[in-house]
């Protein structure tokens, strides 16, 4: 009865609220709108910057090639190392391709030949991959060449292992089929864990939590109240995400959107618990800002959601292991993009259930309705 | 005359040292506060310079083998040499590799064909299938890559009857990051976003409080004119953000050998400008709102977020679509960043950062400007 | 006895209080107080700012916990049944703690119903008030647009909506003129009529003089307890204000 009453009260609250409502709305669109768009590792467009000393039909050809690929953009042709390396100091170029002077000589007739490529690796992935593809069109290239420079019947032998590449679930690796998913929980997250956090916050601040606690209502009803509108709108906010997936890209789960529902309720029951534990130590705002904020940033960004959790240390692992975002966008992205049966949900499903289950009982048993 | 305005001058000055000790002792009273806001640019660059890792090792496959002679084999192993791969699992059937994948368990499949030495050897082909886990782009693209690249390393050595003829040798040399650590990329990010939380957020924050308490009002009707009073605000969050620029550049340097390759001087310069653009934001965000949680929602949700997102910091500017470049070239972190990267990681001089050195102060001017504005009109 | 049982109380007393104690660190807020507060009495706890007031009364509401000492409140110990005793209290609290996003009906509304106040008669019981306190034209209005005076009032009505057998008020007329103090503490002797005891704690002399009996703290202790007759009579003087000052000379804490 007396949940009924506080209830009434926190949706009035949330509802006249000048900021949240709209805020709640308009920021999952942003987010999904966006940042998918911005968030991106594919490596493509860069800019080449080429110095060819040999000026040869076959170096020619090998730029050509290069440029015909679609991953690089001629940016400039240097007469030197050092025009090219100023190039890149400009930021007009973000790697070299060197060919040496006797190029075409050097290969037909020592028939070894070398290049240079040169990334600016100030860009980790953008030097690696860079470097990567180009090295690769120049294998293709050689392919081609020793092909036409031998005799027929001539191709040495074991030159037939064919190597392909399959992408399963996702086979034109659009990125955004990977980030989708992942800022849907992370909304999630904001939405039901911290935003009550900064709410009961408030109310410490206000001095209005002091008259809740000399009624009788008990610990739990006030707990319970607080959250529920955000639970609600954590509901309706995921639904809101499935209709901008559909719609702006075309996305719609592989598995059963049902199991997407069960595991967000666990979410939301663990997350929420999580954002009631830092309510009950934070006492001004300021304070839940700063532990709010290294919480999102050590859950979120060390869930997988960005970069993947394989490629973390050993201790940074451990970290995402007591992460719930890492075990809810696992699931997600299974669901949405393989299709997953129950056997693979088994083992994050347990981990959401004890997190629920420890968060909530820590956020009971700290709350203080006296101190 | 002239003794009256020094006068004037002088307790205008003592009101506001007075009002901005009373400023360093309400952050300071606050232990937990100080304490994280201490030590939050050291776990943030911990965390992004060593665990958010865009490179990527140790990725779990698993084989499918059914020949298992000693080509696949040696290949299997010269796979696993480079610590790139894990072997996690070998596989029975060719049909084990989508249960693998559903569990997550592995992000590539590696499936060699039947009796693979044997039709090499006769009929001169034989197929490797690397299957990969899409769902995850960036792995499966650099995993199969590198896969491709070590299987065909292997190819040449397999040929070693005889020299190859007619062979393309590239040398690779990376420039300024010799052992591809990423952790460069991440620092002036850190720097950007924490100059950012302290300057704009939290002055906002404080600025609103005193708003929602009503001793605003109080504070309006002292000798001391508002301009000064929200000034008075905003010093000791200058001097924190110092304090924390300085604790990220030594430990960058001395610990994660970071390079500060290019001019201190103007580093510091340009971080006074960032810093100033910062505060000023803040302020702006605390003439629109009444509330300390509207303040922190705009700007937790209106700067940090597309800060992390849109700056550089995070994702490179150059992939992204043309209109939110748009975007990202009105947050003054992206600018920041960018002439961050140019002087400490790659040692250019001033002359490189002239336009980002120009459209910060630029953006400082008429922030400023605005906040002013607005701020007149709040009083009126 | 069960944690609901009520300790049956000497005539008539509401709260009784032994050697209470709170001690903050090394720091004694509240000094071994001793008192007993009869039904229907108007009780007044005076002092200095710092003097362990709010303190005090914190604990008898239950929203502090004693260092050492008891006390019952409507029959129920503090220190082990407390939520019983917040069912049959009231507070207002210094600082004021209404919903100021919430309009007036809504705010009596919540803690009616928090209380136990039947639903059905929420609603009649509101507009009688209202009307009782000539606020009916404001029923609709956000509480953060009332003068400080009439959020004052709303509070303490609010702190009795559901008839408590005592209601604690924690300076409850800070910031007004002296006449809307004076028509506060008709609302006081209002509720005191209708068998509602009254604890309140002040920092105006001027007000000790409407209490039945008021005790005087200095640093933690009670330095005096009576009716303010008596007290003036005890230290000869005019008013309260000099009982005080006679008694403040020897104390060394001032907030």
């Amino acid at each position: 009865m007396i949940l009924k009453y506080l209830v009434e009260k926190e949706f009035k609250q949330l509802l006249r609220n000048p900021i949240i409502p709209k805020f709640i709305f308009v920021f999952p669109f942003f987010m999904l709108l966006l940042l998918p768009q911005a968030a991106n590792f594919e490596v493509k467009d860069l800019e080449l910057c080429v110095v060819d000393n040999n000026h040869s039909p076959y170096s020619e050809r090998l730029v050509h090639q290069v440029t015909a690929s679609g991953y690089f953009h001629l940016s400039k042709v240097a007469g030197t190392y050092q025009e090219a390396l100023a190039s890149v100091n400009a930021y007009e170029s973000d790697i070299i391709l060197m060919i040496p002077p006797h190029f075409e000589q050097d290969l037909i007739r020592e028939q070894e030949a070398k290049v240079m490529i040169i990334p600016n690796a100030v860009n980790g992935i953008k030097g690696g991959l860079g470097s990567a593809y180009l090295a690769s069109i120049v294998g293709d290239f050689n392919r081609d060449i020793r092909a036409e420079l031998l005799p027929a019947g001539q191709t040495p032998k074991l030159s037939g292992i064919d190597v392909t590449r399959i992408f399963k679930f996702n086979p034109k690796l659009t990125y955004k089929y990977f980030m989708v998913p992942a800022i849907m929980v992370m909304l999630l997250a904001l939405i039901t864990g911290f935003l009550p956090a900064f709410n009961i916050v408030a109310e410490k601040e206000a001095g209005t939590i002091e008259q809740l606690n000399v009624t009788p209502a008990s610990k739990f009803n006030l707990i319970i109240a607080k959250l529920i509108p955000f639970w609600t709108i954590g509901f309706i906010v995921l639904n809101i995400c499935f209709g901008v997936a559909w719609l702006f890209y075309g996305m719609l789960p592989v598995g059963s959107v049902l199991t997407i529902y069960l595991f967000a309720l666990v979410f939301v029951l663990a997350f929420s618990g999580l954002g009631l534990v830092i309510s009950n130590y934070a006492n001004t705002i300021q304070q839940a800002v700063f532990i709010i904020f290294f919480c999102i940033i050590t859950f979120i960004f060390m869930s997988g959601m960005y970069t993947p959790v394989d490629n973390m240390p050993h201790w940074a692992q451990l970290i995402s292991d007591i992460s719930p975002l890492k075990y809810f966008i696992q699931v997600m992205r299974l669901v949405y993009l393989k299709g997953s049966a129950t056997a693979e949900l088994l083992q994050p499903m347990l981990a959401l259930l004890s997190f629920a289950l420890i968060f909530n009982t820590w956020a009971v048993l700290s709350y203080r309705k006296s101190n | 005359m002239e003794n009256q305005k020094l006068l004037k001058a002088r307790e205008n000055w003592t009101f506001f040292m007075a009002f901005v000790r009373k400023e360093f002792h309400h952050i300071f009273r606050d232990k937990t506060s100080i304490l994280i806001l201490l030590v939050m640019p050291i776990l943030m660059l911990v965390l992004f310079g060593y665990a958010l890792n865009t490179e990527v090792k140790n990725s779990k496959i698993a084989v499918y083998d059914p020949s298992r002679d000693e080509v696949t084999r040696a290949m299997v192993e010269k796979l696993l040499i480079n610590n790139y791969f894990i072997l996690h699992k070998v596989l029975n059937s060719a049909s084990e590799a989508e249960k693998a994948f559903q569990s997550g368990e592995v992000s590539m499949v590696i499936v060699f064909s039947d009796h693979f030495y044997e039709n090499l050897l006769h009929g001169g082909y034989a197929q490797i299938q690397l299957l990969a886990d899409g769902s995850d782009p960036n792995t499966a693209n650099i995993i199969t890559s590198y896969a491709t690249n070590i299987l065909s390393g292997y190819q040449m050595e397999l040929m070693k009857t005889g020299k190859i003829p007619y062979l393309i040798k590239p040398e690779i040399k990376l420039l300024y990051n010799p052992s591809m650590v990423a952790a460069y990329n991440f620092v002036p990010g850190v720097m950007g976003m924490i100059l950012l939380l302290i300057c704009a957020m939290m002055t906002s924050v404080s600025i609103t409080r005193e708003k929602e308490r009503g001793t605003m009002e109080v504070l309006l009707v002292s000798p001391m004119k508002p301009l000064y009073v929200i000034l008075s605000k905003a010093v000791p969050y200058f001097f924190l953000s110092l304090v924390n620029l300085a604790t990220i550049l030594l430990i960058a340097y001395f610990i994660m050998h970071v390079p500060i390759a290019g001019s201190l001087f103007w580093l510091i310069m340009i971080s006074l400008v960032y810093i100033f653009v910062c505060l000023t934001l803040g302020l702006l965000i605390s003439t629109m709102v009444e509330t300390q949680m509207a303040a922190l929602i705009i700007s937790a949700m209106g700067l940090m977020m597309p800060v992390m997102l849109m700056s550089g910091m995070m994702f490179p500017i150059e992939n992204m679509p043309v209109y939110i470049r748009w975007i990202s070239d009105v947050i003054p972190a992206r600018w920041y960043i960018e002439a961050i990267r140019k002087l400490m990681i790659m040692g250019l001089s001033f002359s490189a950062i002239i336009q980002e050195l120009s459209v910060l102060v630029g953006m400082g001017i008429v922030l400023i400007v605005i906040s002013l504005r607005k701020f007149k009109i709040r009083l009126e | 006895m069960s944690k609901r049982d009520p300790i049956i109380m000497p005539d008539d007393t509401v709260i009784l209080a032994k050697d209470l104690t709170k001690m903050y660190g090394e720091f004694t807020a509240v000094d071994h107080i001793s008192f007993d507060i009869k039904k229907g009495e108007i009780f007044g706890f005076l002092g200095a700012n710092g003097a362990g007031k709010t303190t005090a009364m914190r604990m008898l509401c239950g929203l502090s916990k004693s260092t050492s000492g008891q006390a019952w409140v409507a029959g129920y110990d503090i220190n082990h049944q407390s939520e019983q005793i917040k069912k049959r209290i009231g507070y207002m609290s210094q600082k004021f703690a209404l919903y100021e996003d919430l309009q007036v009906w809504e705010n009596i509304r919540l803690y009616a119903g928090i209380y136990g106040v039947p639903e059905r008669e929420i609603g009649t019981k509101t507009d009688e008030l209202l009307h009782r306190l000539g606020f009916e034209s404001e029923k609709f209005t956000l509480v953060k647009s009332l003068p400080l005076g009439w959020k004052q009032k709303l509070s303490f009505s609010v702190a009795i909506f559901h008839d408590p057998s005592i209601v604690f008020l924690d300076e409850p007329t800070g910031g007004v003129d002296p006449a809307t103090r004076r028509q506060f503490w008709e609302l006081i002797y209002q509720a005191a009529d209708r068998g509602i005891t009254v604890f309140v704690t002040t920092h105006y002399m001027d007000e000790a003089e409407y209490c039945d009996r008021v005790c005087i703290m200095v640093d933690g202790r009670i330095d005096a307890l009576d009716s303010p007759g008596n007290l003036k009579k005890t230290y000869g003087a005019k008013n309260m204000d000099e009982v005080f000052h006679q008694l403040a000379r020897g104390a060394r804490r001032k907030a």
